[in-house]
């Protein structure tokens, strides 16, 4: 009854912690998109001409891309010509060559935000490539990732020391036409990780990547490129945060993800952009496009997200199973409060034989949030023996919000077996007045109650994140309930 | 008891409505520190809602009267307040709780308590001894304290569960919502055994229940029936063996 409901409804409100700017001297470009800029932003990271070619391409047909409009989304057109394509804090042009050498103020930053930069401070021995606006800050652990022959660097990097590789899987997984805001990528990308782990190397620790958009009218477009060569096995962590201002950012960004043979990657995000103020003004636009190809035999992909920021999330890391016997797995948290939407999901493509999936989802929806889930589910006529488990739980607080469903299912295989649950729950007074009965306070029964309902997906977290995405769905609810 | 000291719980000329229908009216009832009461009563007479109300369900209008706890009135406290002064009440259908533990569940609770009176929390190791020593003599094994709360539970371990919650925060107040409805005769004994190991001379029980069958286990110093909103009758537990063999009807028809 509404003396509860308004319990609930007033638990989500609290300030967003990452929202500090850092005051950094910075080289950012003027607003607006042209060839010009696509050259500038090529040759100041003095790619060869392979790589001008491919952008260009990109901002060609990128011009005459039609937007996509079929998400659960509502939002004004994007004028992106008020938008800065390239923003670095201004050290970078002489890029530091260890940790001692970057800007003080920078590290700071991310110590704030909770992130051991340091060797030394990496007591949970993460290796970590910062994404400050639209560069790489710095690599930790690198020289002990070197002696596996693991290679963890800036994608900037990556072109002129592993030109091959790139130049062989950079687009391979998400074409440069893929869709809008991949293509947009494809052309202004500024930096972003690059993974190389060779045959038959398990990667001797976690690989993190913390992105961090700073400067203002700056859309953030890094992209990540993550090869995992038969028989190697790697774990992937990707943090992300932003200042919080008035007006709306975009972030655009292309992870691609190659599997060979009885290859493992497993890439975990915790996503947690600014979402907009209560009101709904500001926060960031996520539009992101993240794909792994099970191109060997008996690899194996894994995804798992907790999205609880932007204020628009546009996003469905997909896998194609393009290996006989290749496994993709999809777990995600998704959850919504105040003003934000997010449509998010996943794609299995299964073309290989034997090929099998999970898709397990949670979306946890408050305030006036409209939350969706959209997964395909595709088996080729190719896939013989494909399965898959899709399970779609969703959680309301309150009862302004929105949760929604769209399962797509194209099975073109006689043989088939795909497999489609889902739930609705509403977080209940009953499940509250028991919590406080026994003299438990509001905020931390929804948030238990929550943490409860997303306990499968936390599971297939590295424990540091699991921990971490815990204490975010209760910061990101506080205000839900009150 | 004390004729100075007030009493565990003085309810006062009580007026309850439920979704805008009355419910309770005008009912009287005190029960003093050291007493179990049993509160007996044919369907829609307004037991549980006197027992949700005393706790403090949202959805539970006073219209009129008090509900008073050790002198102090209750009704304006938000549910987890009167939790944290030790009113306690064992649910008549427990909800589940997907995911969270019953251990994480129970040490919430009780450090929430402890927090809120100013006490030392239990650490991490005594609260796991403590609680499944409890847990063992309501025939609970420890994998059961792993489970999410009330989580595909069987209507005795429910039950049962409501009794261990009881036992682990020792309350000063404890209303017991027909703990004994759905439960065979060996969980009954199990769930009395729990109930009267808790029973002492600091604390007071309000036995909800329908039949006189669990009055055999718990031995009640006071009866009371309640008909339409109020209580009717009352007397000692020679009054519920009566019921039960003549039923409700003598005393409501008479009332």
């Amino acid at each position: 009854m509404s003396e509860s409901s308004n319990t609930i409804d007033a638990l989500v409100r609290r300030d967003y912690a990452a929202g500090f700017v850092t005051d950094i001297e910075s080289d950012t470009l003027p607003p607006g998109l042209s060839e010009d800029v696509v050259r500038f932003i090529s040759a100041r990271k003095g790619e060869p001409e392979w790589l001008l070619e491919w952008r260009l391409a990109a901002y060609r047909h990128w011009r005459s891309a039609p937007t996509p409009k079929w998400a659960h989304l509502h939002f004004p057109p994007i004028d992106f010509e008020s938008i800065s394509y390239f923003s670095a804090p201004k050290q970078q042009k002489d890029r530091p060559k260890s940790l001692d050498e970057v800007d003080p103020e920078l590290l700071r930053t991310y110590e704030k935000l909770g992130i051991p930069l340091h060797e030394q401070e990496s007591l949970a021995g993460v290796a970590i490539d910062a994404v400050f606006d639209s560069v790489s800050i710095g690599t930790t652990f690198k020289s002990k990732l070197a002696e596996a022959g693991v290679v963890f660097c800036s994608l900037a990097e990556a072109v002129h020391e592993h030109p091959a590789l790139v130049q062989k899987y950079l687009g391979s997984v998400v074409p440069v036409r893929d869709n809008f805001y991949a293509t947009l990528n494809s052309a202004v990308f500024s930096d972003g990780s690059f993974v190389y782990i060779p045959k038959g190397v398990r990667c001797p620790m976690e690989l993190s990547t913390y992105f961090r958009i700073n400067a203002q009218n700056t859309g953030q477009f890094e992209r990540t490129l993550i090869i995992a060569d038969a028989g190697s096995y790697v774990s992937y962590l990707e943090g992300c945060t932003a200042p919080q201002r008035d007006e709306n950012q975009l972030h655009a960004a292309v992870v691609e993800l190659v599997a060979l043979d009885d290859a493992q990657i497993k890439y975990s995000t915790v996503q947690n952009w600014y979402p907009g103020d209560s009101q709904g003004r500001g926060g960031i636009y996520n539009f992101v496009t993240k794909r792994g190809a099970c191109i060997g035999k008996r690899s194996k992909i894994s995804w798992t997200q907790v999205e609880t920021g932007s204020a628009i999330t546009w996003k469905y890391p997909s896998v194609v199973l393009r290996g006989d016997d290749s496994v993709g797995e999809f777990h995600s948290v998704a959850l919504t409060n105040n003003f934000q939407q997010a449509d998010t999901g996943t794609k299995m493509i299964h073309l290989g034989r034997n090929t099998r999936s999970t898709i397990l989802s949670k979306g946890i929806s408050a305030g006036r949030s409209q939350n969706s889930y959209r997964g395909l589910v595709r088996i080729s006529p190719t896939a013989d023996g494909a399965r898959n488990y899709t399970q779609c739980d969703s959680l309301l607080i309150g009862d302004r919000c929105g949760a929604h469903t769209f399962p797509y299912i194209e099975a073109s295989h006689p043989g088939a077996v795909v497999e489609h649950e889902a739930t609705t729950s509403k977080v209940g007074d009953d499940q509250l007045f028991l919590c406080q009965q026994r003299g438990i306070d509001p905020e931390h029964a929804v948030s238990m109650i929550v943490n409860g309902f997303c306990k499968e997906v936390f599971r297939e977290l590295p424990m540091e994140f699991a921990v971490e995405a815990g204490k975010l769905l209760e910061v990101s609810l506080e205000g839900a309930v009150g | 008891m004390s004729a100075h000291s007030p009493a565990l719980l003085e309810v006062t000329d009580l007026h309850v409505d439920v979704a805008g229908k009355a419910i309770l009216k005008g009912l009287n009832l005190s029960l003093a520190v050291g007493e179990v009461s049993a509160l007996m009563g044919p369907n829609g007479s307004g037991k549980s809602t006197l027992a949700n109300v005393i706790a403090g369900r949202p959805d539970y209008v006073v219209t009129r009267g008090s509900v008073r706890y050790l002198g102090a009135s209750l009704t304006e406290l938000e549910p987890e307040a009167r939790a944290r002064i030790g009113v306690f009440l064992a649910f008549q259908y427990p909800v589940e709780i997907p995911g969270v533990s019953n251990m994480e569940f129970l040490k919430a609770a009780l450090d929430a308590q402890h927090k809120a009176r100013g006490e030392e929390a239990l650490s991490a190791v005594e609260f796991m001894k403590t609680v499944r020593g409890v847990a063992a003599t309501l025939d609970l094994s420890p994998e059961f304290l792993k489970r999410g709360v009330n989580e595909g539970f069987s209507g005795g371990e429910k039950k049962r569960n409501e009794i261990l919650q009881l036992l682990m925060l020792q309350p000063k107040l404890a209303i017991l919502d027909e703990t004994d409805s759905g439960l065979d005769i060996d969980a009954l004994q199990t769930v009395a055994a729990g109930v009267n190991r808790f029973r002492g001379a600091g604390n007071g029980i309000l036995l909800v229940t329908h039949y006189q069958r669990l009055l055999d286990y718990i031995k009640p110093d006071t009866v009371h029936v309640l008909a339409d909103g109020r209580i009717v009758k009352s007397g000692d537990h020679s009054l519920a063996l009566k019921l039960e063999q003549k039923g409700y009807g003598w005393i409501t028809d008479a009332a």
